[in-house]
Formats: C-alpha cells, sequence, structure tokens
C-alpha cells in the first residue's frame, strides 16, 4: 500500500467514514467553500478618506515611510525625491506595468524589469492595500514581478487610494473578482524586513528591503 | 531528530546549573509576553478577541472533523495548478521524498526556510549524505547550523538561548571577518552570506503555515523574507507540512492571520505573508518551474478522532511556551526533542512513544497560562493530566509511585483509615516541622524538597475542626 493510501486510511478509520458519511461530509465542505465565511473582525472605517488615514497610520507603525501625490503622473518626481533625500543612486528597476511612466523626464534611469542583486531600488505598484494593518498586496505576473519588492535595499510602492480596502477579506474579494483565480504568488507586504532573532531585538532590514517608502496616489 | 526526552531530568538539571543560558533566559523572559497583550489591545476595545479564538477553534476542528475530504480537496486544487502532492508516513520518508527530487532535477544546493518538520525529520544531514547542500536562510536557524547543527530551543525563536557574544564569536569563527558587536552588523554579515546561497540554490525548502484547500496554496509568514527568497528564485519549491495544517478558505486564511503574528511576536501582522499557488506560468519572471507538497503524517494521522485530537488545532505560535513558567526557567533544549514547552510536552509523547518521554506530561504546573493565551483553545493542561492517566494506564511510572498511589486509594476509600491516617499525618509533620512553618526536607520524598520547602500542617485535620465546630452548635 502506498504512503497515501495508508495516511489516509487511518484518518478514515479514525473517523469512522462510510459511504453515506462521506457523501455528507463532501455536501459540508462543498457549503463551506461557497460560504466563505468570516470570522470577528476588528473595526476599521469603512469611508474613502478615513480608509486611506488608517493605512497611513498602521504603515508608519510597520516602519514604512509615505508621501502623497495627486495623480500617478506625478510618480516618478516623488520617487526621484526620496531617492535624492536618503542619498539613494537615481537608478531603479520598476514594474513593466509603469514603464510608460515619465522616469526619464524626472531625471531617473528606470529600467522596466524584473530586480536582480544588484538593483539597489526597486518600485513597484500594488494590487491592492489593506488598511487594517497597512499591508500591501502584491500579485505577481509577467509584468508585476515578485523580485522588484523583495532584492533590493530599498523598495518604493505606488499606492492608489483608491486601491485601499479595509481588510484582507475585501483584498480577496477582489481578486477573486479581477484575476479569478490566484496568482502563483501573492505576497502580502508590511514594512522593511526584519529580524528579531537575536536577543529579540528588532532589526530592519534582514533579507529583504532596509526601507519601503509608500506613495499614495490620490487620483487612481 | 533523535530524541533526549528520555533524560529530562538530567537535561533540565544541566540547563538550570548553566549560568549562561540562565542569564539569556531570564532577559528573553517576558518579551514575547509582553509584546502579545499589546497586540491583542491593538485590535481595539470593540474588538473581541475571545470570539476570534473561537472561532479559530471552529475552523480548525471542522476540518479535523473532515480531514481526510479537506486533504483529498487540497490534493486535487493544488495538482490542478501544477503542483504533485507526494504523502510521507514518517522522517524517513519525507528525506527519501526530498533527496529523490533534489536528484530528479540535478540540484547540489538547497536553501531552507525554516521547518520544524525537516527537523523531526533529521533532513538536513539526509541532503548532505546525498551530496546536497542544505543551506538554512532563517538568521537563528542559520546561526545553529554553523553551530555544528545545534537543535533550536524555540519553535519560532530558535536561539532564544543565546546571547549576543555567543553569536559574535561564532561569525567571527565561521565567516573568518573582524569580530562585530553590534546586532545590526551581525544581521548585515549574515545577510550578505546567506544573499549569496539565496542566488545559487537550486531548490528552495519551505514548511507551510497553512494550506488552502480553496485554491491549492501554502501560506508561509515570515519576518525576515527568507521564506520568500527560497519560493522565488530557485528552480524548485519543496513544501514540506503536517497533513493537519489544511484550512477550508482565504477567508479562514485571513481570521488565522488576525492570531498567528500576534499571538507569536506579538505582531498585527508578520512583514511577509505569501500566498504560493502552482509553478511558474508561461511569461514569468520568477517563481519555480517544479513545486512539490510533501504532506507528513509522522503520528498525526492516529490522533484524529482519538482524546488528543484538540492538539491538532496547533498553529504552532509558541505563545504556550512564552507564558509557561517551567520553559521560562529551564529553556527549551531540556525538553529533548523538537517541540518544547506544553505543546512540546503533549506531542512529544504522542510522537515518539509514551516510555520515551516519561517526564514530559510532568513538566508543567498545569497553571493553564498556556490553555489561556493558546491562539485556538487547545486544553494543555487537560491533555498533559490525559497523558499522565496513560501512563498510569500502561504501568510506565516508577513501581514506588505505583504502590504509593495505590495504597492511598485504598486508603481513600475508606472514611474511618482516612480519618486515622490524616490524623497522624498531619501531627507527624507538625513534628518534623519542629515548631517552624516550614518543612525543608521531607522524609519520605527528599527530591520534592530539592527546590523548596514543604509548608508545615498547623497540626490538626479538617475532619477535626469540622467536628468541633459542630459540636460547638
Amino acid at each position: 500500500m502506498n504512503s497515501r493510501e495508508d495516511i489516509l486510511g487511518r484518518v478514515r478509520a479514525q473517523l469512522g467514514r462510510d459511504a453515506a458519511n462521506a457523501d455528507v461530509g463532501r455536501v459540508a465542505i462543498a457549503e463551506t467553500l461557497a460560504a466563505k465565511a468570516q470570522g470577528p473582525r476588528p473595526a476599521v472605517p469603512s469611508e474613502k478618506s478615513a480608509l486611506a488615514g488608517r493605512f497611513v497610520e498602521k504603515s508608519l507603525v510597520q516602519s514604512s515611510t509615505v508621501d502623497r501625490v495627486t495623480s500617478l503622473a506625478e510618480a516618478p518626481a516623488a520617487v526621484v525625491r526620496y531617492l535624492e533625500g536618503h542619498k539613494l543612486p537615481l537608478r531603479a528597476a520598476v514594474w513593466p506595468t509603469l514603464a510608460t511612466l515619465d522616469w526619464q523626464g524626472a531625471g531617473i534611469e528606470a529600467p522596466a524589469r524584473g530586480a536582480e542583486d544588484a538593483d539597489l531600488v526597486g518600485v513597484t505598484g500594488c494590487f491592492c492595500a489593506v488598511a487594517e494593518t497597512g499591508t500591501l498586496m502584491l500579485c505577481s505576473s509577467p509584468d508585476t514581478p515578485a523580485t522588484n519588492s523583495l532584492l533590493p535595499e530599498t523598495h518604493i510602492a505606488l499606492v492608489p487610494v483608491s486601491r485601499i480596502v479595509p481588510g484582507m477579506e475585501e483584498a480577496w474579494a477582489l481578486a477573486r473578482n479581477e484575476l479569478g483565480r490566484l496568482p502563483r504568488a501573492v505576497n502580502f507586504v508590511s514594512g522593511p524586513s526584519r529580524t528579531g532573532d537575536i536577543e529579540q531585538t528588532i532589526v530592519l532590514g534582514a533579507h529583504g528591503p532596509y526601507r519601503v517608502h509608500l506613495i499614495l496616489i490620490e487620483e487612481g | 531528530m533523535e530524541s533526549r526526552s528520555r533524560r529530562f531530568k538530567e537535561n533540565a538539571a544541566t540547563s538550570l546549573a548553566n549560568p549562561v543560558l540562565q542569564g539569556n533566559l531570564r532577559m528573553a523572559k517576558g518579551k514575547f509576553v509582553d509584546k502579545r497583550a499589546i497586540a491583542i489591545k491593538e485590535l481595539g476595545d470593540q474588538h473581541d478577541f475571545e470570539a476570534t479564538r473561537e472561532a479559530a477553534k471552529a475552523v480548525r476542528n471542522h476540518v479535523l472533523e473532515n480531514l481526510d475530504l479537506w486533504l483529498e480537496k487540497f490534493e486535487e486544487n493544488a495538482t490542478a495548478r501544477g503542483a504533485t502532492v507526494l504523502w510521507a508516513k514518517d522522517g524517513a520518508e519525507i528525506c527519501r521524498h526530498v533527496v529523490d527530487i533534489g536528484k530528479r532535477h540535478g540540484v547540489k544546493k538547497a536553501t531552507k526556510s525554516k521547518s520544524m518538520l525537516s527537523e523531526e525529520a533529521g533532513l538536513n544531514h539526509a541532503l548532505a549524505a546525498a551530496g546536497i547542500q542544505p543551506v538554512e536562510t532563517d538568521l537563528g536557524e542559520y546561526i545553529l547550523q554553523i553551530n555544528d547543527n545545534e537543535p533550536p530551543s524555540h519553535i519560532i525563536a530558535p536561539v532564544v538561548h543565546k546571547s549576543l557574544d555567543e553569536v559574535a564569536d561564532l561569525f567571527h569563527k565561521t565567516h573568518g571577518k573582524p569580530r562585530k558587536t553590534e546586532i545590526p552588523a551581525l544581521t548585515r554579515e549574515a545577510r550578505e552570506v546567506l544573499r549569496e546561497h539565496f542566488l545559487t540554490a537550486d531548490m528552495g525548502i519551505s514548511g507551510g503555515n497553512f494550506l488552502v484547500a480553496e485554491t491549492g496554496s501554502v501560506a508561509l509568514v515570515t519576518n525576515e523574507g527568507n521564506g520568500r527568497m527560497v519560493t522565488t528564485l530557485p528552480r524548485v519549491h519543496v513544501v514540506v507540512t503536517g497533513i493537519e495544517k489544511v484550512i477550508p478558505t482565504l477567508e479562514d486564511l485571513s481570521l488565522l492571520m488576525r492570531l498567528l503574528p500576534r499571538s507569536a511576536t506579538g505582531q498585527s501582522i508578520s512583514n511577509y505573508f505569501s500566498v504560493l499557488t502552482g509553478t511558474k506560468g508561461a511569461g514569468d519572471l520568477d517563481g519555480p518551474e517544479h513545486l512539490y507538497f510533501i504532506l507528513v503524517d509522522n503520528g498525526r494521522a492516529d490522533l484524529v478522532g482519538s482524546e488528543f485530537q484538540d492538539m491538532l488545532r496547533c498553529i504552532r505560535c509558541g505563545a504556550c511556551m512564552n507564558h509557561c513558567p517551567v520553559y521560562q526557567t529551564i529553556g527549551g533544549h531540556a525538553y529533548g526533542w523538537v517541540y518544547p514547552g506544553p505543546m512540546g510536552s503533549v506531542l512529544t509523547p504522542l510522537y515518539t512513544g509514551l516510555e520515551n518521554a516519561i517526564d514530559l506530561p510532568h513538566a508543567a504546573t498545569l497553571c493553564n497560562q498556556c490553555g489561556v493565551v493558546c491562539p485556538v483553545k487547545i486544553p494543555l493542561p487537560e491533555l498533559l493530566r490525559k497523558l499522565r492517566e496513560k501512563q498510569v494506564d500502561r504501568k510506565l511510572r516508577p513501581w514506588l509511585e505505583r504502590i504509593a498511589l495505590k495504597a492511598w486509594a485504598w486508603v481513600a476509600a475508606c472514611p474511618t483509615l482516612y480519618g486515622w491516617s490524616t490524623w497522624f499525618g498531619v501531627r507527624y509533620l507538625k513534628w518534623l516541622a519542629g515548631g517552624k512553618n516550614s518543612i525543608p526536607v521531607l522524609g519520605a520524598a527528599p527530591e520534592w524538597t530539592q527546590g523548596r520547602d514543604f509548608p508545615a500542617p498547623e497540626g490538626r485535620t479538617f475532619r477535626e475542626l469540622y467536628a468541633e465546630r459542630r459540636g460547638r452548635k
């Protein structure tokens, strides 16, 4: 007998599984999957402006920094402002979805591709953002590679205010609606990477970015 | 991993006598406890944390009651997205699977994100023996690996028993660079060493915090980003996880994620929380070409439907050990196997044999701190008590203890004899105390008074006092 049958066989025996209660169980499973029942939720404001406020408040708690611009076209200048402020090179690997922005005009070299080890700065958009915890939801695809938010020491994310949702539950609903099925990787990112392994002292910049800078775009 | 749990008493005595360890434990004590309390408060006054725990318990119970069907559902959906689902009865089979996968894909180096199951299996040893270099990438696990494969002492903070000084010495010795004394500098040094490994590994091995049946995905929770590295860069990704980790939907995942980081590190959410589904798609620039799930039994299947089923709800947050007065005093290594603290004292005898961890169910004061903080409401003290009962049933306790308990049962069942013996007992103990209110060495059980005094009785029994009071009325 192979291990699959052995393990499942013992689980079935322990549960007293037979054909009749298996049918009942399968119905229960189908119902659970269809119902998508939610657990208790903490209070998060629902109106758009308060939602953005909550997102910013929690992002700061996660050690992200935040800037605001009115339109997407202003984003490259905001990126340059941040990089100059931190004395970082004006060069960033940006998501291919952001290739159409006028990076050159803002004075920054911005190859549109996945980030590599040598890239010091990565720029991404986001699928949406979660106000409850100050979290970005990034979905991988050929045009939105996962590496830009992971390999560089600085990660800058453009966050349209219209894409801020109250909780993770709304983020999943959005993914089901717009993507149909989950992409290979959904990465929720809440601030710079960190570790507390040595003496429970939190240090920013473990394996991923040391800095996460969020640029909120008021007009989506 | 070979169990040293049989020698719990010696292990604990060694830990207590180690001044460096005691200093480190004192420093760590309470840090996670305080952070958890703050993180729960952060949910807001209106939020009912108890209701959240209750809901999580219900979700986990629902899965366990239909575990076979949920596993089939997960397998179906994971396979539909291009993953290969394998099954392993024990640690040896985990190792066989991973080594086979490595050989099939010509793997020379495997980067690992934290997986307690790979500790159960002793996977690193098997990989090395097969010519595949295993590299632990969680900072804590990496520190242990370069310290001659020392075992972890905590399930989420593996080097909680080590001081900065010890880590600094170890890095200096291993990396051959000038000795650093600041934690950020040490972290940077490890980052640089491990980045090379991330970029050159052919295979990534991770655990799985949850398996989502609805989508056939694995959910991974990390702060360092190493979990993302090992599942994004290598050609092959192998998930090694227990069969009990299945949950139904993404909504259930959201619910459990309100509990796991808060209970573990006191964070409202971990830095990185990844939900990974299937293999690299057409045009994708990153992600593995091959994805394997190894679903592991290693003792879990037999707990389903048993009186210990509650234990399978465990989401491995570590809150029970963080709050345990015994764990806080002796540290994790004394427990002798992969899982320390209250959850380990339940799991170790169940997974490695009751007779191989005879003292662990007794390594608790049954104060229920663990039960109170458990995010999925596992009645840990009750399970420990059940294990003690099982030891007695199977005659595993020392013969003197068994005879003493039998004698006690006989005396307690006979009211007159009970009256006489307690009458004599309290007078004997009062005499032993010699006018003081405590007894430093108890004649019949000297071990009991090794670390504490026995409080001396007043001199008369409850029954005497009760009879006198009734007489007065």
